[in-house]
């Protein structure tokens, strides 16, 4: 897990525990990545995620098998206006944004707890494209899509029956190669 | 659902393809890209994508408009989706006018792009179902599938299947069970009208009036209860075929409104005063001589006419018994799964026994006796044994027929009886009399027997 640019201490040290229960691997957090100013878009006032996961790609030590980039810049790519957080399906890396998933952003006092339920979520939405998983229909599933605050708070923080037994099967499929 | 459904991004801006790729990806969807307009026509040659996503700008001499309409070219239920920078009133018109499914302008809200294509994955999982069950549909009723190896029968499906790709009016005589409205269904499958509906009509079943709402359809208020607009089986059947089953039944006035739309190829709905045309190919079936009728003047001669340009007669079972095995079989072989048996065959001295027996109730009444057989066998083979019932059916010992009765007079005491000992239900009473619903419907109107 490394953090990219400015994130407060609470949030990954929330998330590295729960990444830990529900896939159970162990996360190491990595030393924090400068502020991803290159991957600012001056007419969009954004951070292209698609920048951001290049570097991710770099940084990842030797015998990572993934690679969770948590950054507190708005990300975006071309052609949507934001996102929550982007992976590779199947592939090594994801990212989570949590600019959006602070309730400050929607001019409403913050609260701790809730943002870092909802950056558990989003890791683990993230990290599940890279085990293969597509969105899932349960609204209820940590793989379900969301598109806005609300759909991120109707999840529960694990996977569904159907989403953990496809989670083990590529987990498995994974350790045979 | 969402693995069968392909898609295709085309910008010839890779970050702008990938990165909406990777994200639909994530959705579930086999996702392509394209990076100019003619790229995309090279792909959509070689798969069917059910969505593409076009970037109106893209240089190489093939703009998002112009990819669109070649792609439209190759598939015309493609549904495309143009993407742009800018919008502008013009592109957008120009953009919907040539046939894009939706416009959209980038950077888009991710919530909408996922609506959007749900909602188009959703219409095609729809045409898809619909097109699988049409086929279905047409496989259960073509003239293949009418099993017989009686010469007569044989002729009378060739000329149907003749007829079938013309417009003409086609009248079905037969008795009941004997499969007119599997014919005609044969023959709306078999004519250019076999996508546009097949809509069939008991004209037994109704009362006049509600015959009348029911084929032609009412306007609001048109009689009390008339709530709402309604279009009758006229209107739905339109460019496809109506059914007219027991056509012999219909009133005077119901004749009269009937050989009007043969005619004139429109009508009036009940209480209304707009002209409504329709292109219906007309089947009509009736178990009654029409031709009878019309010496006693209870059918309009020119009604039958016009209704009678090709006769179909189906002969009774008890006039084709070289197909009671055939068909037995085939009733054993698709009724054994569905009622959870393992039975394959039938006993020789079982077949004896069907080939003997009338069947007043034609192919129906034998398909009903296969199933009861079924439902009690005990072997993987149907013995004479499962057959006992028919021979109390065609043996009543200890019946005594009554003295001084007419015909008429015992069919009606027999029917009163039977709808007792069934509380009124038709369904059960017709199978039990080993007729169709709607002739004994026709019984009950005409000996005037009260149901409950």
């Amino acid at each position: 897990m490394i953090r990219v640019g400015a994130v407060e201490d609470a949030v990954p040290d929330a998330v590295a525990p729960r990444l830990e229960a529900e896939f159970g691997l162990e996360v190491r957090q990595m030393a924090a990545l400068s502020d991803p100013a290159y991957a600012f878009d001056a007419r969009r006032a954004q951070y292209s995620s698609v920048e951001i996961m290049k570097r991710l790609l770099d940084a990842a030590p030797p015998g990572a098998g993934r690679v969770l980039g948590i950054t507190g810049r708005d990300i975006f790519i071309p052609m949507l206006s934001f996102l929550f957080g982007q992976a590779q399906l199947g592939g090594r890396v994801a990212l989570v944004s949590v600019a959006r998933l602070r309730q400050e952003f929607y001019g409403i006092p913050g609260m701790t707890h809730r943002l870092q339920e909802r950056a558990i979520k989003e890791s683990l939405h993230e990290l599940g494209h890279t085990f293969g998983l597509t969105h899932c229909p349960d609204a209820r599933c940590a793989m379900s899509l969301s598109t806005n605050l609300q759909q991120v708070d109707t999840k529960d923080a694990v996977f569904c029956a159907a989403c953990r037994g496809r989670l083990e099967n590529s987990r498995l499929g994974a350790a045979e190669q | 659902m969402k693995t069968h459904w392909q898609i295709l991004v085309v910008d010839d801006e890779e970050v702008m393809c990938e990165s909406l790729a990777a994200w639909l990806r994530e959705d579930g969807y086999l996702v392509d890209t394209a990076s100019s307009g003619r790229d995309a026509l090279e792909k959509a040659r070689a798969t069917d994508y059910a969505i593409y996503f076009v970037d109106l700008k893209m240089p190489g001499g093939m703009d998002g408009i112009e990819t669109m309409m070649a792609v439209r070219q190759l598939h015309p239920e493609a549904s495309i989706i143009i993407i742009t920078a800018y919008a502008t009133v013009d592109t957008a018109i120009t953009a919907m006018k040539e046939g894009a499914m939706e416009y959209i302008v980038k950077p888009c809200n991710p919530e909408e792009i996922s609506l959007l294509v749900n909602r188009i994955i959703k219409v095609k999982n729809l045409q898809r179902e619909n097109q699988i069950l049409r086929k279905k549909l047409a496989r259960q009723y073509c003239f293949q599938d009418i099993i017989s190896k009686n010469a007569r029968m044989r002729a009378i499906l060739e000329l149907a299947e003749d007829v079938a790709g013309r417009r003409s009016t086609v009248l079905i005589r037969g008795e009941s069970g004997t499969g007119k409205e599997l014919v005609a269904r044969a023959i709306h499958n078999s004519s250019d009208r076999v996508a546009q509906p097949f809509v069939a009509v008991s004209c037994a079943a109704l009362a006049e009036s509600l015959l009348e709402s029911e084929l032609f359809g009412y306007e609001k208020g048109a009689f009390t209860g008339a709530t709402t607009q309604k279009k009758g089986k006229f209107e739905l059947a339109d460019r496809g075929t109506i059914f007219l089953d027991e056509i012999g039944d219909i009133s005077m006035k119901l004749q009269l409104d009937l050989l009007r739309v043969l005619q004139e190829r429109s009508f009036y709905r009940v209480g209304g005063s707009q002209e409504i045309s329709v292109d219906v190919r007309v089947v009509a079936a009736t178990n009654v001589d029409l031709q009878q009728a019309v010496e006693q003047g209870k059918f309009r001669d020119d009604l039958f006419y016009r209704l009678n340009v090709i006769e179909i007669k189906l002969p009774p079972l008890r006039e084709r018994r070289e197909d009671v095995p055939l068909l037995a079989r085939h009733f054993i072989e698709k009724l054994s799964p569905e009622l959870g048996k393992e039975v394959q065959d039938i006993r020789e001295g079982a077949l004896r026994i069907l080939m003997d027996y009338d069947w007043p109730g034609n192919v129906r009444e034998l398909e009903n006796a296969v199933e009861r057989a079924l439902v009690t066998a005990r072997s993987e083979i149907l013995e004479e044994d499962d057959f006992a019932f028919l021979a109390a059916r065609a043996r009543p010992f200890n019946w005594q027929a009554p003295a001084n009765l007419t015909l008429d007079e015992v069919e009606r005491q027999v029917i009163t009886a039977t709808l007792a000992r069934n509380s009124g239900n038709v369904k059960e009473t017709a199978s039990v009399l080993g007729i169709d619903r709607s002739t004994l419907y026709e019984k009950i109107r005409r000996y005037d027997i009260a149901r409950e």
